[in-house]
């Protein structure tokens, strides 16, 4: 667990260890992932790509699910906060 | 579309689990092009995901070394299987789709969590536990959190494990089954040496976290998150507070794409699984399934399963029923799960009338009662029409009875029309793809099926 990577999340610039998912960066910005519709926080909720609870905009690309995803350096990450 | 995928694969695996593997690389031993496809951006599925501090499971290391020494294989990771017709696979990528073409297709599906709904269970904090497992492997943070463990399986204990691992403070792990279940379980579990091993093992690295039989998580409660749990033991209502809530009641199979292609399907609780024969072959021509897709039964029948759907999907009938025996073997120890591992009433009566049930809607589940069926309850109040599509929502409500999963193949495929994951209906259109089409072929396939049930 040497290597780190950096990445933003809401503009905010975190750390995580390499082989991190974009889950992970969230997580560890302390940001909420997305807001269901009944206007609540959510976070996620099976880590495997089935609930779609931890859809974010990575790079500009709206509902992406964090968890699926590796998290690589410089990436933009935004949550609906 | 590219041409890149364009040539012609002789079998076409989805998952690249222990099943996934094991089938690739036994097709891939006759000479056979092989390709695999998986969501996940590295293979291994759920047991032998990654870890950050840990790296590569030793068993994953040996099932990659093993696929490079024969004909290489085609990779397609980070990549949705997500509709299908018979011999072509719709794949997406963050290049956008593509499809292949197959002669066999094996479907290594896997399982998820069975994850019921129970007051505060939408609250950050709270996740599947083998779901914080896989979140943890892939670098969130926990060490130093409290974490309370909970639901019923010996999932549980990999997954409290893990934590532990990490660094977590795991407070106690509520395992819903009575205390008579689970040493019931345990001694029979002599007869299978290799899991008797794993149980010492994950015993040794849980010493000194409490393991309480019969405690079930009530309720959920915190401001924004969570920060206390209510769990009911025999002896009463308890308080606990913590930072992370982890509760899984076992698995469900994945049968989204293998219900697409119309592939039969058999009760497995209360939910279903893929029918396969004695050759790993489902009900429509040309396609196998193998591992927990066709009922929960661990690694070691995903293993046995993936290598004889491999060696029959490349057409080597011998190779494959040399592995009958093990295969046996294996099922008998998959058995013994339900058995011990009953989900009870109290768990399913947790969810009270405004607990959400679908959560990409905001059901609660006062909504959700009183409908003729799944599909008028779905008509009428949107649930399972999110993002999920009724993957989380749907073994809830078949679990708490509401709406009992259908085993019947065509309904399956009714309910379960393309694109499997929500997707940009531009790129279907590119695709030359259209929703109308798919839903046409999973007919016919479905009524073609009929005749060729094995
Ligand atoms: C969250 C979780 C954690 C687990 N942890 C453990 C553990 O620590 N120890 C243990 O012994 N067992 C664990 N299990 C049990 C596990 O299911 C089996 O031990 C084993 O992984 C089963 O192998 P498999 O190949 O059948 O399925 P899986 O390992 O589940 O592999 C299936 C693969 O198929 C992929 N897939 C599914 N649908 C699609 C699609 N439409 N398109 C593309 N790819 C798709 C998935 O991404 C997955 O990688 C866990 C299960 C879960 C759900
Ligand atoms: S946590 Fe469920 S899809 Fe990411």
């Amino acid at each position: 667990m040497s290597a780190k990577l950096w990445l933003w999340v809401n503009q905010v610039a975190v750390d995580v260890p390499a082989g991190a998912n974009v889950a992970a960066a969230v997580a560890r910005a302390g940001a909420h992932f997305r807001r269901s519709c009944g206007g609540e926080p959510r976070a996620p909720l099976c880590g495997m790509g089935v609930c779609f609870e931890c859809r974010v905009e990575i790079d500009g690309v709206a509902h992406r699910r964090a968890c699926l995803v590796p998290a690589r350096e410089g990436m933009r990450v935004r949550c609906d906060d | 579309m590219t041409d890149a995928h364009d040539a012609l694969i002789d079998v076409l695996v989805v998952g690249a689990g222990p099943a996934g593997l094991a089938a690739a690389r036994a097709a891939a031993s006759h000479g056979a092009q092989v390709a695999l496809v998986d969501l996940q951006a590295r293979a291994g599925g759920q047991v032998w995901r990654p870890d950050v501090q840990r790296g590569i499971a030793p068993g994953l290391h040996r099932a990659l070394a093993e696929l490079e020494r024969g004909v290489p294989v085609q990779w397609h990771l980070a990549t949705q299987a997500f509709a299908s017709a018979p011999g072509r696979l719709l794949i997406e990528q963050e290049q956008g789709l593509h499809e292949l073409r197959y002669r066999s297709l094996v479907l290594a599906t896997g399982a998820r969590e069975l994850l019921l709904p129970f007051p505060g269970w939408t609250l950050p904090g709270a996740s599947g536990a083998g779901a914080l497992q896989a979140l943890v492997k892939q670098g969130w943070p926990i060490a130093g959190r409290r974490v309370l463990v909970a639901g019923s399986g010996p999932l549980l204990l990999a997954a409290a494990a893990t934590l532990r691992a990490h660094g977590a403070q795991v407070l106690a792990i509520c395992e819903q089954a009575p205390a008579a279940s689970v040493r019931g379980f345990a001694v029979r579990l002599w007869r299978w040496p290799a899991k008797l091993a794993q149980a010492a093992a994950l015993r040794t690295r849980l010493a000194g976290v409490p393991y309480r039989c019969g405690a079930w998580v009530r309720a959920a409660y915190g401001e924004r998150k969570v920060s206390e749990v209510e769990i009911e033991t025999a002896r009463g209502l308890e308080r606990i507070a913590c930072d992370q809530l982890a509760v899984g009641y076992g698995l469900v199979p994945n049968l989204e794409l293998a219900r697409q292609l119309g592939c039969a399907t058999v009760p497995h609780g209360r939910h279903a699984a893929v029918r396969v024969d004695a050759r790993q072959a489902t009900s429509v021509a040309g396609v196998y399934a193998a591992g927990e897709a066709c009922g929960i039964g661990g690694i070691d029948c995903a293993r046995i399963e993936g290598a004889i759907a491999g060696h029959h999907a490349a057409g080597f009938d011998d190779a494959a029923r040399a592995l009958y025996p093990r295969r046996q073997r294996a099922r008998g120890f998959a058995a013994l799960l339900p058995a011990h591992f009953t989900v009870r009433d109290e768990v399913r009566a947790c969810a009270t009338a405004d607990t959400l049930v679908c959560r990409c809607e905001d059901v609660p589940l006062a909504r959700l009662q009183g409908w003729a069926d799944a599909r008028a309850a779905k008509l009428a109040t949107r649930c399972g029409m999110g993002s999920c599509q009724g993957r989380i929502c749907g073994a809830a409500l078949a679990e708490l009875n509401a709406y009992p999963v259908s085993s019947d193949s065509a309904a399956g495929a009714s309910l379960m029309r393309p694109p499997l994951f929500p997707t940009r209906l531009a790129e279907l259109a590119q695709a030359g793809f259209s929703p109308a089409d798919a839903s046409a072929s999973v007919a016919s396939t479905s009524i073609a099926s009929q005749g060729s049930t094995s």
